[in-house]
Order: structure tokens, then C-alpha cells, then sequence
């Protein structure tokens, strides 16, 4: 099969645990509905970057999983999940931040990933190489990543589909 | 040569449907398996009682979910790129190996007859309490009875031969027993099928269970199931293991995988094998 989220060198290289002004994943606030109301990094998101990590199967790769007009032009999107189209309708900022921070505190039991947790993982793995993971504090994304995914799906401002 | 020109074929041909915006097909169900133009193949059967309905009325082959030059392929050992695979272990078969002087042939007389069902039934608990796949009988007379070295368990040799033994089940129905003594390696498989593992959060059931007919990026989503193992991959110009196949998958979730031939794997390929209770053995079969 097809390699989900390849994380490249240069992805590995921004552990995003780390980064000091970010907030670590174990310390994200969620309200009762899933929802995350604050930046996790307080710098504003970039759309652009949101696309390419979004259409990305080396970053975000949610394309695996979602077709959406924002990203019509990509090859092969997958259909796990509803499509993204219009979505900006469906949720504010926070939701957004909740849903891919930790999909599962939004939709329980949910087969999208959590993009920004660390926790009940079972048998991490390094990468995608098969071995044991090197580090315990590896998340899918970084908190900017997130950030820029969250500024482009509040683009996604399309009439819903039927 | 003529495989290859035609594995290209097939996916410009797909390439061109893709980018025609063209919805992608569903699994072909009307689709019908028949072999060599005589062997009637069963790639749609009643799903077994032990699934209680988690994957509807039937289980379904991977073979209906690859697409249409893909699927040809596996109608005529002609076209089958595994057979020449098939041919390379017949000739081992035959060939005296080790300190005893001894070939397959020499104990299990022609292999159309001394293999005849046995991948049906297989993996399958021995009698000194083991679980045993194909290659662990493989190995075991290598090592015990023939005195020759063991077959690495994913390389040419061992998946060869595993897949000319599947060859003299072809059409048999799948028949693994999961009672008995067989009963705790098949919990623990399945315990394993509803695992959800790596940094994804993934288990085989998410993807082949609630998933199966639907697309991840290009890839359709079958059932896993492993009745057309090993499996003669495109991809790869090579058969694949049952335990490689397992491996990659695992991997994907970005988790740390199992050893192939190693407890959980043999436990996991039980437990799957179950699930394919009553579809056609189809190995080795063709898939991208
Ligand atoms: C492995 C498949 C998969 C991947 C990869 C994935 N998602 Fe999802 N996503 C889903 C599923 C399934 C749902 C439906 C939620 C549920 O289970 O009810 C969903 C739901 C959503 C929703 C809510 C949609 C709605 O209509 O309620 C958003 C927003 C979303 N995903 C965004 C993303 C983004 C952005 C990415 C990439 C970072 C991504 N997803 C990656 C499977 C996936
Ligand atoms: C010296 C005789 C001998 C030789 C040589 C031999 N085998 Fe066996 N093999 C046996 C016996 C006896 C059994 C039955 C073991 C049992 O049922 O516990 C067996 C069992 C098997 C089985 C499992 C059959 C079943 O019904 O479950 C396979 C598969 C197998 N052998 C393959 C091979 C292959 C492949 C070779 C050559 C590489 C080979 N054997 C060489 C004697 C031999
Ligand atoms: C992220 C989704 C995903 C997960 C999780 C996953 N697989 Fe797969 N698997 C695939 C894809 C994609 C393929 C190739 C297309 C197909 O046959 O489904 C595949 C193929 C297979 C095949 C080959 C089927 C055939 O007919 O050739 C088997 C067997 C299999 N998987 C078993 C498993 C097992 C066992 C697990 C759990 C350890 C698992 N898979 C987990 C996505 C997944």
C-alpha cells in the first residue's frame, strides 16, 4: 500500500514537542465538545502552507482520506472521510483546532488520525521504516502545522454539497 | 517481457480514468473467476458465522477490487506472472537437498497429490502444541528430515515453493480450524485485528473492515484477506508473503512492526485466515 504520512528528514527535524513557544500536546485544553479555542502556537496560520501539508503525502496527507473543491486539482483523494468542501460552514476555528489536534475527543472512535497527541499509542513506530520509535514525544504534525491546516479549511467557505 | 508491457498498460489505463474525472469503480461483484477457462472459482461466500455480521452476508476476494487487466491476468497460468515462480520450486521439489540425500518428491511423491488441500487447512496447530504455517512444515522437514539448510522465510526459495503448494489447493475452500486447541492463537489473532496501532491510531479492521469498497489516496480498500497468497505483486515483480504483507501494514500506521514467522504473525495469519472460511484458495494470485 501507499505510505500514509511519510515523514521526511526535514519534517523529523521539527520535533514539535520542543519548540518552546508551542503548546505541548499534553497540555492542550479541550472543552467538552472537543474543541480547542486557543492558537497552539499564537502565530497566525498560513493557508498556503496548509495546502501543500494538507496535499502533502509526505506532511498531512489528508487528501488520503478527503476529497474538497480546496484541493480539486489533487491526484488520487481517497474517500474514508466526508468531503471537506464548504466545511468553514460547518465549524469555527475551534472545532477545527479540536478535530485535528485529537479527532477522536470530536468523533469518538473515530479512523482519522490524531494529528497532535501522544497518547495511546500503541507500538510507536520510527517513521515509517517498521522499527521502534526513537523518540516518545514524535506527534504527527507540528502546532504550526495544525495552525496552517485550520487557517485553510477556514477557506473552505464553498456552499456545502448536497 | 510481455508481462511487464502489459502491467504498463494497465496503469496508463487507469491513470487515464483518473484524470477523466471519472467515479472510480466499485468492486466488480458480477465479476466471475474462472481459471485456465475450466475452474470455477468461489470469490464470493457466505461469511463465516464467527463474524457475526461485521462484514455483512458475504466475504469477497481481494480479487474483485483490483481492476479489470489486473484481475485478467489471474484467469490463465499463461498470464500469471507467478507461475514461472510455481516452476522454479516444482524443480526444487524434485532436487535431492542436504545430508540425507533426500528431494520433496523422494516422502511426498508428486506434489499434485502430496500437497493436494493442505494450504486449505493451513495455519494449523501440530500435535506437539504448535501453531504452523506452510513455511514452518517447510522448514521442518528441510531441517529435521532432509538435514538442509532452512529456507529464509521471505525469500525466493520458500515463497516459491509455498506458492506451488497453495497451487494444489486451488479452488478448495478455505477450511482453517479455529476450535480445539486451535482456539487461543485465534483469539489472540483477533485480538490483534481490532488493535489499533501506531502513531495513526490504525487497526486492520478500521481500513479492510469498516472501510472495504471505499479509497485511501489511490488504493481500493478490499477485505484483506489472504486466501490468494502468497500473491504475486506488480509493484514488487515478486511474490509476497502472507507475514510481508502483514509487516507492511503494520509499518504503515507508523507503528513498530512484528517479525515475519514470528508468534504474533502466525497468530494474526490464523485468525485472518478464518475470516476467508469458505472463499476459494486462489494462490498465488496477481495484485498491483
Ligand atoms: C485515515 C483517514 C483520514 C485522514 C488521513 C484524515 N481524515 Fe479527516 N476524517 C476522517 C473520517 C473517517 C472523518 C469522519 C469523522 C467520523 O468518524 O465521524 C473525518 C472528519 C474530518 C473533519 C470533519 C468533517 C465533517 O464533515 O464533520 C474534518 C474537518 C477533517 N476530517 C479534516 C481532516 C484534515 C485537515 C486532515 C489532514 C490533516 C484529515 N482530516 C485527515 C478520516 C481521515
Ligand atoms: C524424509 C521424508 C520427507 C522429506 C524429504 C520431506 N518431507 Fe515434508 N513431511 C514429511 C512427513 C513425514 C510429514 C508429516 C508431518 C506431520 O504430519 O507431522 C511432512 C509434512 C510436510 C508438510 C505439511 C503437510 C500437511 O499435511 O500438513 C509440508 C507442507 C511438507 N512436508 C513439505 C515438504 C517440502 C516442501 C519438502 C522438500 C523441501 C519436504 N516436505 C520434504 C516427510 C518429508
Ligand atoms: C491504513 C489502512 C490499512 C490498515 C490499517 C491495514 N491495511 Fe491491509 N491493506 C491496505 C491497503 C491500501 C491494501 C492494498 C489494497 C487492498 O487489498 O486492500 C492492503 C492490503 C492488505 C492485504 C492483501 C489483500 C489482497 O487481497 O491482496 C492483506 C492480507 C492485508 N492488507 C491485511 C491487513 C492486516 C492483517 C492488517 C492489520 C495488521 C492491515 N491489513 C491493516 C490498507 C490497510
Amino acid at each position: 500500500m501507499r505510505k500514509l504520512f511519510v515523514l521526511g528528514a526535514a519534517a523529523m527535524m521539527t520535533l514539535p514537542s520542543v519548540l518552546s513557544a508551542d503548546t505541548a500536546p499534553r497540555d492542550v485544553a479541550f472543552a467538552d465538545d472537543g474543541s480547542v479555542a486557543e492558537s497552539l502556537t499564537g502565530v497566525a496560520g498560513d493557508p498556503t502552507a496548509g495546502l501543500e501539508n494538507a496535499t502533502s503525502r509526505g506532511i498531512g496527507n489528508c487528501v488520503a482520506c478527503h476529497v474538497a473543491e480546496g484541493w480539486k486539482d489533487a491526484a488520487f483523494p481517497g474517500n474514508v472521510g466526508p468531503a471537506l468542501t464548504g466545511i468553514a460552514n460547518v465549524y469555527d476555528e475551534s472545532q477545527l483546532r479540536g478535530i485535528l489536534v485529537n479527532s477522536k475527543k470530536t468523533f469518538e472512535g473515530t479512523v482519522m488520525p490524531s494529528f497532535y497527541n501522544l497518547d495511546d499509542i500503541i507500538r510507536p513506530g520510527d517513521a515509517y521504516t517498521g522499527k521502534a520509535a526513537t523518540s516518545p514525544d514524535v506527534t504527527i504534525l507540528t502546532a504550526q502545522q495544525i495552525e496552517d491546516l485550520i487557517a485553510l479549511l477556514l477557506t473552505f467557505d464553498e456552499p456545502l454539497p448536497e | 517481457m510481455r508481462i511487464r508491457a502489459k502491467h504498463s498498460a494497465a496503469l496508463a489505463s487507469a491513470l487515464v480514468i483518473a484524470l477523466a474525472g471519472a467515479a472510480r469503480a466499485e468492486p466488480d461483484l458480477d465479476a466471475k473467476l474462472v481459471i485456465n477457462g475450466d475452474l470455477e472459482m468461489t470469490t464470493i461466500a457466505p461469511a463465516p458465522a464467527h463474524l457475526e455480521g461485521a462484514l455483512g452476508d458475504n466475504v469477497i476476494s481481494g480479487w474483485h477490487y483490483r481492476d479489470a487487466a489486473t484481475r485478467q491476468m489471474e484467469t490463465d497460468d499463461f498470464e500469471n506472472p507467478a507461475m514461472s515462480a510455481v516452476d522454479e520450486a516444482l524443480a526444487a521439489w524434485d532436487t535431492v537437498d542436504g545430508s540425507e540425500g533426500k528431494s520433496c518428491a523422494d516422502c511426498h511423491g508428486a506434489i499434485e497429490e502430496g500437497m493436494k488441500g493442505v494450504t486449505a487447512v493451513l495455519p494449523k496447530v501440530t500435535e506437539a502444541g504448535a501453531l504452523w504455517s506452510a513455511e514452518d512444515f517447510i522448514n521442518d522437514c528441510r531441517t529435521n528430515r532432509m538435514g538442509a539448510e532452512a529456507w529464509d522465510w521471505d525469500k525466493d526459495p520458500m515463497k516459491n515453493m509455498t506458492a506451488a503448494i497453495a497451487l494444489q489447493s486451488r479452488g478448495m475452500p478455505v477450511n482453517v480450524a479455529i476450535d480445539g486447541a486451535a482456539a487461543p492463537f485465534w483469539e489472540q489473532g483477533k485480538e490483534m485485528y481490532y488493535t489499533r496501532y501506531g502513531l495513526l491510531q490504525l487497526s486492520c479492521a478500521n481500513c479492510h473492515e469498516q472501510n472495504n469498497g471505499n479509497y485511501i489516496r489511490a488504493d481500493h480498500l478490499s477485505q484483506g484477506q489472504i486466501n490468494g497468497f502468497p500473491v504475486f505483486r506488480l509493484k514488487n515483480d515478486g511474490l509476497v508473503s502472507i507475514h510481508n504483507r502483514f509487516a507492511g501494514c503494520v509499518r504503515d500506521t507508523r507503528a513498530e512492526t512484528f517479525s515475519k514467522g514470528g508468534p504474533e504473525f502466525h497468530a494474526l495469519e490464523l485468525y485472518v485466515a478464518s475470516r476467508g472460511n469458505g472463499l476459494a484458495v486462489e494462490g498465488p494470485s496477481v495484485r498491483p
